[in-house]
């Protein structure tokens, strides 16, 4: 059972993917500018990842290692297009926003980190939580930045106003800062530096 | 004709830089940034890889994936864009492989110096990125040769700077937190600040 928890909750501080772990880094930094599409897109890599691992989890004894990488490709792009379709579905605003990011979870490097490095060498339920775990780890991460990128950037929360900005009567500036590219690169070594902090073991030399 | 090719490549390089406006390729980009030597190796490696997959990706796209592209197979109503994901990985996948066989057979040396970063460019978003970029902006032929090199060079651009400050900085005192990977998020982010002063310059 406690392979299980540690499988769940390591990635969250011990072993976060974004941070220590160095994996799926574009998207994290590309879609965080509002909360909304990072929820969506947590999700949608949390499930990818977690039912990838379960797949390669169940061919790992029959694949033969020449062909690995194809094989786990394979997998993880019919994954990622039945994700995309799914989102295109159902919710088409948000699917135009994450444009080419959905497709890109593919390439995500937690996807094939995780099937490759830990699925391959673990029963299938194990790998299951493995995956649910580290997405959970990378959205925790996403939606941290998110949450000071969205309001800090245009004052608001999911869409809705949080902080009044000045130019509709209240008091807040904007600062657009937040809404461009280097502030997610700044916000997230900010995030490494209060990880590390707090967990000296983490620290590089 | 040649002024609308220019615009592109300048505008890939500078204006819609990879790696420091849309982020792709971050991994790699961090990780394999230590030093110049290697960071060019991996550079000239996307260039090359862009250059070659943009272009026939798009040939896959327009002439087999597209609605009423099989029509001169007599299916002129099939629509097979939902193939478009798993096909350019595929492509890529082929084309890095073949890239490498081919390198180790006719220029061993650069094969040598590349070594591993060559197939880890299967998987850098930067290459998926910009396939899918060239279709979402309906790129023709001649355009997507243009965008291939282009992006290529931007990213190739982006990693040899950083590693130029990553190469700068061994000698500085960093914070213990921030050393290794923080430091880095930092300066890919200064960089990028200052890539977007060629951000909204219409060519």
């Amino acid at each position: 059972m406690s392979a299980y928890r540690k499988a769940l909750f390591d990635p969250f501080f011990n072993d976060n993917p974004i941070a220590l772990q160095t994996l799926g880094i574009c998207s994290a930094l590309a879609i965080t500018t509002k909360l909304e599409t990072a929820v969506v897109m947590s999700l949608a890599v949390t499930l990818v990842t977690a039912c990838s691992s379960l797949a390669v989890s169940l061919v790992r004894n029959t694949l033969p290692s020449s062909i690995r990488i194809l094989g786990q490709m394979t997998i993880i792009a019919s994954l990622v297009i039945l994700a995309d379709q799914f989102l295109q579905a159902f919710v088409y605003d948000i699917s135009k926003q994450l444009s080419v990011f959905v497709g890109l979870i593919i390439t995500n490097c937690i996807v094939l980190g995780r099937t490759e490095g830990f699925a391959m060498k673990n029963p299938p339920g194990l790998s299951f939580v493995d995956g649910i775990g580290n997405g959970l780890g990378y959205s925790f991460v996403l939606v941290v930045v998110a949450v000071f990128r969205e309001l800090l950037g245009s004052g608001k929360l999911f869409g809705v106003t949080v902080l009044p900005l000045t130019t509709e009567g209240g008091w807040y500036t904007a600062n657009g800062l937040f809404l461009l590219a280097p502030s997610a690169f700044i916000l997230i070594a900010l995030f490494i530096w209060a990880l590390r902090t707090c967990k000296p073991e983490q620290v590089e030399d | 004709m040649f002024e609308h090719y220019l615009s592109i490549f300048l505008t890939s390089v500078f204006v819609e830089n990879l790696a420091l406006s849309f982020f792709l390729g971050m991994c790699t980009f961090l990780a394999v940034s230590q030093k110049v030597n290697t960071a060019a190796g991996l550079g000239v490696a996307v260039i090359v890889v862009q250059a070659i997959t943009i272009p026939v990706n798009n040939l896959i796209y327009r002439y087999v994936l597209q609605q009423g592209a099989l029509s001169w197979a007599g299916l002129p109503d099939v629509d097979l864009t939902f193939l478009g994901l798993i096909t350019y990985i595929g492509v890529i996948a082929a084309m890095v492989q073949i890239l490498e066989m081919s390198l180790d057979k006719f220029v061993p040396k650069l094969y040598n110096a590349l070594g591993i970063f060559l197939p880890l460019i299967t998987v850098n978003c930067a290459i998926l990125g910009g396939s899918l970029f060239m279709v979402e902006r309906g790129y023709d032929f001649g355009e997507s040769v243009v965008y291939g090199v282009g992006s290529g060079t931007g990213w190739a651009l982006a990693i040899v700077g950083l590693a130029g400050i990553r190469e700068r900085m061994a000698y500085s005192n960093v914070p213990a937190g921030l050393r290794g990977l923080g430091i880095t998020f930092l300066t890919a982010g200064l960089m990028a600040m200052a890539f977007m002063l060629f951000s909204g310059i219409e060519l």
